[in-house]
């Protein structure tokens, strides 16, 4: 386990972060070499590598300057401070999550009544595969917009978005889920002489939970960019997103790249919680393997 | 009028039970989900003129297909700009380069192990979130946004596209193997076939990625025209039967774009086990 995933992975990181660093004296170095210029003095190749590491805007920061950023900006700030990185991730979570918990409820319930419903099935169904394959983080402006106008702001529209981003995964992912049980399996409620609710809580529920984890995890996922981007539209206010777009306002790279960072732990650490969830729950249904 | 919609409603309910009671036939299936959606836009328009909502908080489909005939110009510049610009060309080079990384990376088993889980783990960040970093870089055109697209696509593509080209098994291989064939030989007449369902699905996935991409990167900065930048602009000055407009343009653009990467799917992939019915 250790030699076969954690050493690959490890190596593949490690040329990442060398490519990083290249680019970083590639990048940068045009700077350098035109301050050199101005100030008319020749440099040695050294001295602009050196030079390409610690600049105040770079053009692209080196990885020690962005993790420096992300300690100073979580660890050293107090977490009541508006440049703490760890105040702004809680606003993006809090969205995120109440987003996330309303859409995949809503989202369970519509695959319930399509499962149920024939018409529910034939008629919604379509329309929920359909709109997966539409931009619909293009209507984020206008609902945070919007909403902003009849007087609601803040938390509730980005948790809409949210809401609606992790909805259609959820219904597609649990219609599929609902629909696993073979055959066989029905049929042998059917000689039990089975009510349509009994086959739903012993059969179709359990055999849909590995199905719900894996579209939770593209449910949150999809929360928490529609989170971010629910930020935009407002300004600068709070929030990971306000946070990248003050960085792009003020040419600021090392704080986008911070909050950049800051976002992805939050996405890896989010999934990685469903993640550890199913596990559990699986072990605990007998059905890991 | 309320009244009346509800009506329209139940009528549409029945239809649809009715229809759905019968066994299913293309027709039906073509129906039930036809009658479903213009339910929807009379119900919409018919709240929406009984309760007088402000057009500034919700137009009415008819608004909206208004702005749309009236703007058609504008509507095709933005798309022009947006799409083929934006999200095409990123996605050609996002994927292509996904692509011709996967073969590369394939060679070494070991790397292989490497790249999986990364590409996996990576697939999953909010990598939109790359936006005002490109803006920075390649400026307010659409090369920024072609680059947001190949960093949205890259990853899912490449994930998809390695595992499809080690998807064939010991004993295709080995066959290779004694008919002595070179990686070349390999590669084109086994490792690419059995890689297409994979490299489809993930061309598929991308297909939504690109679209989201390029729209959301113009919110970071745009020239005056593109999808992104309509919707940010018209939004602030309260035009909000022009907003519908581009989002329906995205819509129909974002699930042609999927359905002609399906139609090439069915036609290369179409042995596949997944297939079978």
């Amino acid at each position: 386990m250790l030699t076969r995933t954690l050493l690959p992975v490890a190596t593949v990181s490690a040329m990442v972060i060398a490519f990083w660093y290249v680019m970083v004296v590639v990048m940068n170095s045009a700077w350098t070499l035109d301050q050199a210029k101005r100030s008319g003095i020749e440099l040695q190749f050294g001295e602009i590598v050196a030079d390409t590491m610690q600049q105040d805007r770079p053009r692209l920061p080196s990885p020690h300057q962005v993790g420096l950023e992300l300690w100073d900006a979580t660890v050293a700030k107090k977490i009541t401070s508006r440049r703490s990185l760890v105040f702004h991730g809680w606003v993006t979570l809090s969205a995120t999550m109440l987003g996330f918990v309303i859409g995949s409820l809503l989202g369970v319930l519509l695959a319930v009544s399509i499962v149920h419903s024939r018409v529910m099935d034939m008629g919604v169904m379509p329309w929920a595969i359909a709109s997966q394959t539409i931009p619909i983080l293009a209507l984020a402006p206008m609902i945070i917009v919007i909403l902003n106008s009849v007087g609601i702001s803040g938390l509730i529209p980005k948790a809409i978005i949210s809401a609606y981003l992790s909805f259609f995964p959820v219904v597609v992912g649990m219609v599929s889920g609902f629909r696993s049980p073979e055959f066989m399996q029905i049929d042998l409620l059917r000689t039990y002489n089975a009510t349509k609710r009994q086959v739903f809580w012993k059969l179709r529920i359990p055999a849909s939970v590995p199905f719900l984890f894996t579209s939770l995890k593209i449910g949150i996922a999809a929360s928490l960019v529609g989170a971010i981007v629910g930020e935009l539209p407002t300004g600068a206010v709070a929030g990971l997103g306000a946070r990248l777009l003050a960085g792009s306002y003020y040419g600021q790279t090392t704080q986008i790249w911070a909050a950049l960072f800051a976002a992805a732990i939050l996405a890896a650490s989010l999934v990685g919680a469903i993640g550890m969830l199913q596990r559990l729950t699986l072990a605990r249904m007998g059905m890991d393997r | 009028m309320l009244g009346l919609a509800g009506g329209v409603w139940v009528l549409a309910w029945w239809i649809n039970v009715r229809l759905a009671s019968r066994p299913a036939t293309p027709l039906t299936r073509l129906a039930i989900p036809a009658t479903f959606g213009v339910t929807i836009l009379v119900l919409w328009e018919g709240v929406v003129r009984a309760l007088e909502v402000p057009s500034v908080i919700l137009p009415p489909p008819s608004a909206i297909a208004l702005s749309f005939a009236r703007n058609t110009d504008i509507l095709w510049i933005d798309f022009v700009q947006t799409f083929v610009r934006g999200a095409l060309s990123g996605y050609a080079m996002g994927c292509g380069s996904a692509i011709l990384i996967a073969i590369l990376v394939d060679r070494s088993p070991f790397l292989r192990r490497g790249i999986l889980p990364l590409g996996n783990f990576v697939a999953a960040l909010p990598i939109v979130g790359t936006a005002p970093i490109f803006v920075m870089w390649f400026g307010f055109g659409w090369q920024s946004k072609a680059a947001v697209v190949v960093a949205m696509t890259f990853f899912p593509m490449l994930v998809n596209m390695v595992q499809g080209l080690s998807s064939s098994d010991a004993m295709q291989r080995d066959i290779m193997k004694t008919y002595n064939a070179s990686y070349w030989q390999t590669l084109v007449k086994l490792k690419l076939p059995v890689a297409m369902p994979h490299a489809l699905n993930g061309l598929k996935i991308c297909t939504t990625l690109a679209l989201i991409g390029a729209i959301v990167a113009e919110f970071f900065g745009s020239p005056i025209q593109g999808m992104g930048f309509r919707i940010s602009t018209e939004v602030g000055r309260l035009a909000l039967d022009l907003v519908w407009a581009e989002i329906v343009v995205a819509a129909i653009t974002g699930s042609s774009f999927y359905g002609l990467v399906t139609l090439i799917d069915n036609r290369i992939a179409f042995w596949h086990p997944s297939r079978r019915k």
